[in-house]
């Protein structure tokens, strides 16, 4: 069984080359605020989590998953499922 | 008090920034006479068009305009109505019936336009609990489908069929599915490999919905598209299209051999809210649709004026979008935002008319100077051209080493 710390360590690796600036990383950290991911980044960045876990994160889901923490929550929820 | 304009202000500046640099408004053109299908007169001076999508150059048919005129005089300006009540005349019945001789279909709606062929099909035929499967570079009209429906929305890779297998085989395999793919991808002019995307579909029990808009006319034995170039004819389910292309007016549509289609006028909003076309419109359309069956020869100009421009822009050194002319739109790849506008206005100012194209509208934050070719462009048009792409890189320094 995938655990959320895991989940939460895995996607900070993922996040991290995608990451230039070097900004710190924490469960609060937003996507478009702090990280000023572009769509096409965030894109490839679910790309690689639905890969990394198996899973399918749906488009419309997205707008409600502003932050690390929150993805975190979501990818453990659809993990379990 | 807030001003809800703030959120524009990142675009506002950046073209104020561009227009700063002394280059024009490339999103501003007024056409002040259009003389054909392929010459328009633009800031008074004479120049070729080579940036509308009107493939088989149907504007100015006589028969076409023949056929508008008399639907003018004999139903009057507009319909002041919808398809459901009072807005369908026979013109829109001899349009469909047009449209299932073409496709060789049962049925045929005709929406406004074929952004609301999109929006609407793509928004009724899936709903809560469904899914859509849509290739990540789709067009706006089929992602604004997916944002009015209620279905779980899956993208995968442009044009990659071990991506959409993949994602495919992640889904509930109960749920219903809807894989959306367009013919001709019209941004870089690339065409989707659809023999592969579709048996993988069917076989995951998918529906299928390919969105011909910029194949229509000139691709298959009957021109009814990439679809039938490919031989997937029978296992598209539903073929979306519009008349603002090679049919040369204004509309959108959808055909299919469904049973229960026809229930879709009655649940597909943007069908439903909204007053169909003129009729003159849709006596334009009908007329270009039955000539389109019979334009092999204008299919074949097509082409040729399409591998002599991606063959002399190649020459001459341009980077192209395509290896090889897929379709009929020819993309030239740019380095950046500035020499993009910089060398549009070149063009324009030589009197050659193509498309600026730029993120987000493009994939992969490309710029585009994006040529599309009509059957009516003559080889002596190209000639000049492809001069003039010489004279514009020479002025802004296209090949300049950076
Ligand atoms: C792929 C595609 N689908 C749909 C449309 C919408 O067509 P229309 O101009 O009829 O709204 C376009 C063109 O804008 C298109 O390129």
């Amino acid at each position: 069984m995938t655990d959320r710390a895991q989940v939460y360590a895995r996607i900070i690796e993922l996040i991290e080359p995608l990451n230039p600036k070097k900004v710190a990383l924490g469960e609060n950290t937003s996507f478009a605020g702090d990280l000023e991911m572009d769509s096409l980044t965030v894109m490839d960045l679910v790309a690689s989590m639905e890969d990394e876990w198996d899973i399918v994160m749906p488009l419309n889901m997205l707008p409600d998953l502003e932050t690390i923490g929150q993805v975190a929550d979501a990818v453990t929820k659809l993990v379990k499922k | 008090m807030s001003d809800l304009f703030s959120k524009f202000d990142a675009l506002i500046n950046e073209r104020a920034g561009l227009l700063d640099l002394g280059v024009r408004d490339p999103f501003s053109i007024v056409m002040q006479q259009v003389k054909s299908p392929t010459e328009a007169v633009i800031d008074g001076r004479d120049t070729i068009l080579l940036g509308t999508y009107n493939y088989m150059g149907m504007t100015f048919d006589p028969d076409v305009i023949a056929a508008g005129k008399s639907a003018l005089d004999e139903f009057g300006a507009g319909t002041t109505g919808s398809r459901v009540l009072n807005g369908t005349y026979q013109g829109h019945k001899e349009c469909e019936d047009a449209l299932k001789d073409f496709y060789g279909m049962d049925h045929a709606m005709v929406f406004s336009t074929g952004y609301q062929a999109n929006l609407g099909m793509v928004s009724t035929l899936a709903g809560k609990g469904d899914f859509i499967i849509l290739d990540a570079d789709s067009h706006a009209s089929i992602y604004d489908g997916c944002y009015l429906g209620n279905a779980d929305i899956v993208r995968f890779k442009h044009n990659s069929a071990e991506d959409l297998e993949k994602r495919l085989r992640r889904l509930p395999p109960e749920a219903g599915k809807l894989v959306i793919l367009e013919g001709v991808y019209s941004m870089l002019g690339d065409i989707a490999p659809l023999k592969e995307l579709v048996a993988i579909a069917k076989a995951h029990g998918a529906m299928v919905l390919v969105d011909e808009a910029h194949g229509m006319g000139f691709f298959g034995e009957h021109g009814r598209g990439v679809y039938e170039a490919a031989g997937v004819a029978d296992d598209v389910d539903f073929v979306v299209g519009t008349f603002s292309k090679s049919v040369g007016t204004v509309g959108g549509f959808c055909v299919s051999n469904h049973p229960k289609f026809e229930i879709l006028r009655l649940v597909c909003r943007p069908y439903t809210f909204t007053a169909s076309l003129p009729p003159a419109v849709v006596a334009c359309a009908a007329t270009s649709i039955r000539k389109l069956m019979h334009a092999a020869p204008k299919r074949e100009r097509l082409w040729d004026m399409t591998r002599k421009l991606h063959g002399g822009l190649k020459a001459r050194g341009f980077r192209l979008a395509t290896e090889t002319p897929e379709s009929a739109i020819v993309s030239v790849l740019m380095p950046d935002q500035e020499t993009t506008v910089r060398m549009w206005q070149a063009m324009l100012e030589l009197g050659v008319y193509v498309n600026m194209s730029r993120p987000p509208a493009t994939p992969a934050g490309v710029f585009l100077l994006r040529c599309s070719l009509c059957a009516e462009h003559s080889a002596a048009q190209l000639d000049t051209v492809l001069e003039r792409f010489e004279m514009a890189a020479a002025a802004v320094g296209l090949f300049a080493p950076a």
